[in-house]
This record gives C-alpha cells, structure tokens and sequence, in this order.
C-alpha cells in the first residue's frame, strides 16, 4: 500500500530519518558485521594478532560437545518455557473470556506481571525457593526432599522454566484474550445449538479459530526463552550448578565477556543471528498471510 | 414421564452456577499463582534481617517496615558496597523514560518521512530499520562494547540510552497507521498552504496520541526491564540500574544476605512498572495486540 499524495522535498525526509539511520548504523549494523568479520579471525594468545582461519571457528564450535550440549539444554528449555507458558494462559483466558462477575478485576490482576522484569521474576522465585530462606525450599527439604537448586542441575533448571513461564503467561494471556473476543458469537452459539457440549465446543471451533494467535505466541515465547531468559539465568543460576543451565546466549556471554574468547563469542553470535533471522522471517510470513484454519 | 418446566429450569440454573463456581475457582487459583510471590516478599520486607535469615518465613507482616525501606532507599544493601535504591531507581526512570520518548519521536519522524515523501533509496531505509528487528544485543555482545568503549559511552546515560533508541516495532506501527490517513487530508493542507512540517505538528501528532500513549507504555517497560544493556555498560556503581542492582545485592544468594533490605528494594523495583501498566491499562492492551501482530 502506498500514498498517492504526498510532499515535495528531499532533504526533509533524509533529515527526518537520520537519527534512525545513524542509531542502527553505529550499534546494530556496525557491530553486527563486525561479529561476522571476527568470526572469521583468530586471535594469538597474546591478543597482538589475528588471523584468517576461514570456518574453523564455526566448526570448532559445531563439534564442540559442551555447546551441542548447550543447544540441546536450550532446546528443552525453551520449549518446556514455551508449552507451560501458552497452556496456563490459554486455560486462564477461556475462563476470563466467560460472562462472571467481575471478569474486568481478575483481567487486570493478571495482566500486571507483564510489568515485571524476567530477572525480577527470578529473584522472586528465589524467595519462594531457596533451600534456607524460601518457604516452599525450607518446606521441600522438611518433606525429605534435598531441594537446593545451586547444587542440583535438574532442580536449577526446573527453577529458570518456572521462573520464565511465570513471567510469560500474562503476555500471552492478554493475546489470547484478544482472540477469545474476536471469535463472532453467532458460531458459537451455532455450534451450542447443533448439541455440541463445551469441550467439543472448545475444540472443534474455538481452538481453531484460535491457532493462528497460537502460532505466532509460539514464535514470540521461543524468541523469548531464548534471548530474554539471560536476566533470569545471570541473577538465578549463573549458568550453573557446573554448566546445568548454560543456554546458548548465556554460553556466548561467559565466552565472550568473562574467558575473552572473541573468535569463537563471534561465530556463536553468528549462528544465533541466522537462528534470529529464521525465527522473524517465520513470524512476519504469517503475518503477511493471515493464515485461517 | 416428563418433567416439568420448572424443574427443568431449576437445573439448567444449578448447573449454571456450578460452572460460575468453577470458573472462579480457576481464576482466583491463577490470580494467586500471580500475586503469592509479591506478597511473601512484601511480608519478608517488613521483618528483620534475623527472622528471614533463620528461614523463618513469616506470613504476616513485621514491624521492620520502616527502618528497612529507609536503609535500602538510602543505604543500600549487601556485604559490598551498597548502591541506595534511590540512586538506583532514578536512574532506572531516567533511563526508562528517555529509552520511550526516544523510540516514539525517532519512529514517527523516521515513519512520516517513508508514507509522505517520495525519494531516492526511500524503501531501502526502511528495510534497514526492519532488519534491525533481527539483530539485538544478545547476538553481537563484544563488537556492540567495542563500539560503546571508541565512542568513550560506557558509564553514562547516553550510553544506556541512545543505542536502544532505534525502533523497528514502533516505525512499522506508526508506518501501518499513517497509511490509513486518507490522502484528502494531504490535499487539504496542501491547498490551505500548510507545508509538511506543519501538517506533522497540527494533524499527524494529534491524530497519533492513542498509539503514541500505548507505545509508551510498553516502550517505558522495555526500557525498566533492561538487563544485559546495563550490566554490560555500568560498571561505575553509581549508574547502576535498579534491575541490574537488585540482582547484584543478591550476589550467589547466602543465606546470610541482608534479605529484608534485598525484599524491600526488590517491591521498589516493581512499584513504577506494575503502576504504570496497571493505570495505563486500556491502552496498553490495545497497544500491545495492535502493535506486535
């Protein structure tokens, strides 16, 4: 779509996008081919040099069983983020969708832990659980069960899902709330009419009226288990108990910034660009399509 | 035998409201799910330091409210060098507050010069806005801080703030919207004499307000929630943000922490963000379904 009417002048608009232009060229762009550039390169233990090495630094990372091992924790993580996020908001908005008494105040109390930062969040589940000072940490324990997190990886990571999934559920709450209302009431009621109970009521016409909001909350929550999840790792875990909850962009950090590792940092970086990439393409073709089931 | 009429309405009635029950019962289990957490840290916040440390978790407010929330607005907290929460959310406003307005003003300028000009190289920018989508800071951490260090903007405000001002979601919104202004409106200013300047500050902000007041809410909490930015910027402690602050008192999580200042910092934390999300409701909601699909 574009304007058929429209404003002489050519120096305007260029001054008008400028900031723009010179914000992305200096932090996104530059950078950005500069990642690529390094993950080319191999610096001399000293830092002095550096060197073109081709693709090794890409095929050292690939075959690097610590960062397979990386990616596959990431994988699990993010989907259990992902499914367990989607599923509560799913269920919390077909309830709040019905016609109850006060729907308006339980909407809101469960829109606000939009607010809250995924690295808040953790530090309040870190209230909840920890094994001296958290009640539901001192309780596990009281029950028989040895719950500390900073030394269990299986209980370390179970905290990060929860942590995220917690924080997410409004986000997709409030997008599913958009969907439930956009369904015309007439098929519905259509449906109800024809015998059909809620359940199959819920399945066969407002499930799939719902699924291209569900695909796209899909997309958004993988993006966010897998970027936005730092904050919870970093204040929680720290990546540990030994490398128990390293997901990739946490592995890029300590590589990176704590053991200065640039050539590799760089083709990690990379590979998560072209992950990044892939994951906003998928987002915006349906976008473009509308896709109905 | 059939039944009567009455009858059947008495249990259409009663199966009513059971299902009403139910539903409650979901929601109000969801609600707590969501707010739990707030309160046993509020609760924490008001006791001293001993209770909490012992793993007493007490369920009921104490009487340490005052002297805990004054040491960690003032003081700060955590066996390092404590940052007083003050300092630490103010930065966090600022930082917030300049990240939105930033993002709003360089977005519509960056818009109104794609929909309402015609010039070389036109659709190219635009794209390269788009891309930028693809490219956060997570997957180009160590170029990004080369960057920051030539530029000598490690440590200041510019530097947490100008590069996160550029804006991909906000132009493609502002775009999507001034492609729904008539070209009538164009025609008319143009024949009253108005020239584009003009025609920005008296029609195009005025008719902009409701998205530029749903974009500021969600960009005020983008820029709030902020963690891997600071962390890797801020490393003089009196810039430090209060996300990043908070989990920094935190350190590996001792038992020993001063916990009811670290709980008390932790609900100072969340008060700005949850107020303004919650206050701006209505139009953040519809902001956030507009804006994102």
């Amino acid at each position: 779509m574009e304007k058929k009417v429209y404003f002489k002048g050519i120096a305007l608009p260029y001054l008008l996008l400028l900031p723009q232009i010179v914000v992305t060229g200096l932090f996104f762009f530059w950078p950005a081919a500069q990642a690529v550039r390094q993950s080319f390169l191999r610096e001399d233990a000293f830092g002095l040099s550096s060197q073109f090495v081709g693709f090794e630094n890409f095929v050292d990372v690939l075959s690097d069983p610590t960062w397979l091992d990386s990616a596959f924790r990431t994988l699990i993580f993010s989907a259990s983020v992902a499914v367990l996020a989607l599923g509560v908001a799913l269920f919390l908005a077909v309830q709040a969708d019905k016609h109850i008494r006060g729907a308006d105040t339980y909407k809101t109390l469960l829109i606000w832990p939009y607010a809250v930062a995924p690295a808040i969040a953790a530090v309040l589940w870190l209230f909840m659980f920890h094994p001296n000072i958290g009640i539901f940490g001192r309780m596990l324990n009281a029950l028989g069960v040895p719950w500390d997190y900073k030394l269990n990886g299986n209980q370390a990571m179970l905290l990060i899902i929860f942590a995220a999934a917690w924080k997410q559920v409004s986000y997709n709450f409030i997008f599913f709330l958009a969907g439930l209302q956009s369904i015309p009431k007439s098929v519905l009621e259509a449906a109800a009419i024809d015998g059909a109970r809620p359940m199959r009521r819920f399945w066969t016409v407002v499930f799939p009226l719902l699924s291209p909001t569900a695909f796209f909350l899909l997309v958004v929550n993988l993006v966010y288990a897998f970027f936005d999840t730092f904050g919870i790792i970093h204040s929680l875990t720290q990546g540990g108990p030994g490398k128990a909850t390293e997901t990739l962009i946490y592995r890029v950090y300590t590589d990176g910034v704590m053991n200065l590792n640039f050539g590799s940092s760089a083709a990690q970086s990379v590979i998560l660009m072209i992950l990044v990439i892939v994951l906003t393409m998928v987002q915006f073709r349906y976008v473009e399509r509308k896709v109905h089931y | 035998m059939s039944v009567s009429v009455t009858e059947l309405a008495d249990r259409t009635r009663r199966r009513q409201r059971r299902e009403a029950f139910v539903t409650h019962a979901c929601l109000v289990l969801g609600v707590l799910i969501f707010a739990f957490p707030i309160y046993l840290t509020i609760i924490g916040s008001t006791h001293d330091v001993n209770t909490i440390g012992r793993g007493d978790v007490p369920l009921v407010p104490g009487g340490e409210a005052v002297a805990n929330y004054t040491q960690a607005w003032g003081v700060g907290g955590g066996r390092f060098m404590g940052v007083p929460a003050g300092v630490m959310l103010l930065n966090s406003i600022i930082m917030a507050i300049c990240v939105a307005v930033g993002k709003i003003a360089i977005s519509l300028t960056s818009a109104y010069a794609v929909v309402f000009f015609r010039f070389p190289l036109r659709m190219l920018f635009f794209w390269l806005i788009f891309i930028t989508l693809m490219l956060p800071v997570e997957v180009r951490i160590i170029p990004t801080i080369q960057v920051m260090v030539d530029l000598n903007m490690t440590n200041s405000y510019q530097g947490l703030i100008i590069p996160l001002v550029a804006s991909a979601t906000a132009t493609l919104l502002f775009r999507q919207f001034f492609l729904t202004i008539p070209d009538e409106y164009v025609e008319a200013a143009k024949i009253d004499g108005a020239g584009p300047i003009r025609f920005f500050l008296d029609v195009i902000l005025p008719l902009s307000r409701t998205n530029i007041a749903a974009l500021f809410v969600i960009l005020f909490i983008y820029g709030w929630n902020q963690y891997l930015w600071p962390l890797l910027i801020v490393n003089d402690r009196s810039m430090e943000t209060v996300v990043v602050g908070l989990t920094k008192m935190i350190g590996s999580g001792d038992s020993q922490n001063e916990w009811n200042v670290i709980m008390a910092t932790a609900v100072l934390a969340l008060l700005p963000p949850v107020a303004v999300v919650v206050l701006m409701q209505r139009w953040f909601v519809k902001g956030l379904t507009e804006t994102e699909k």
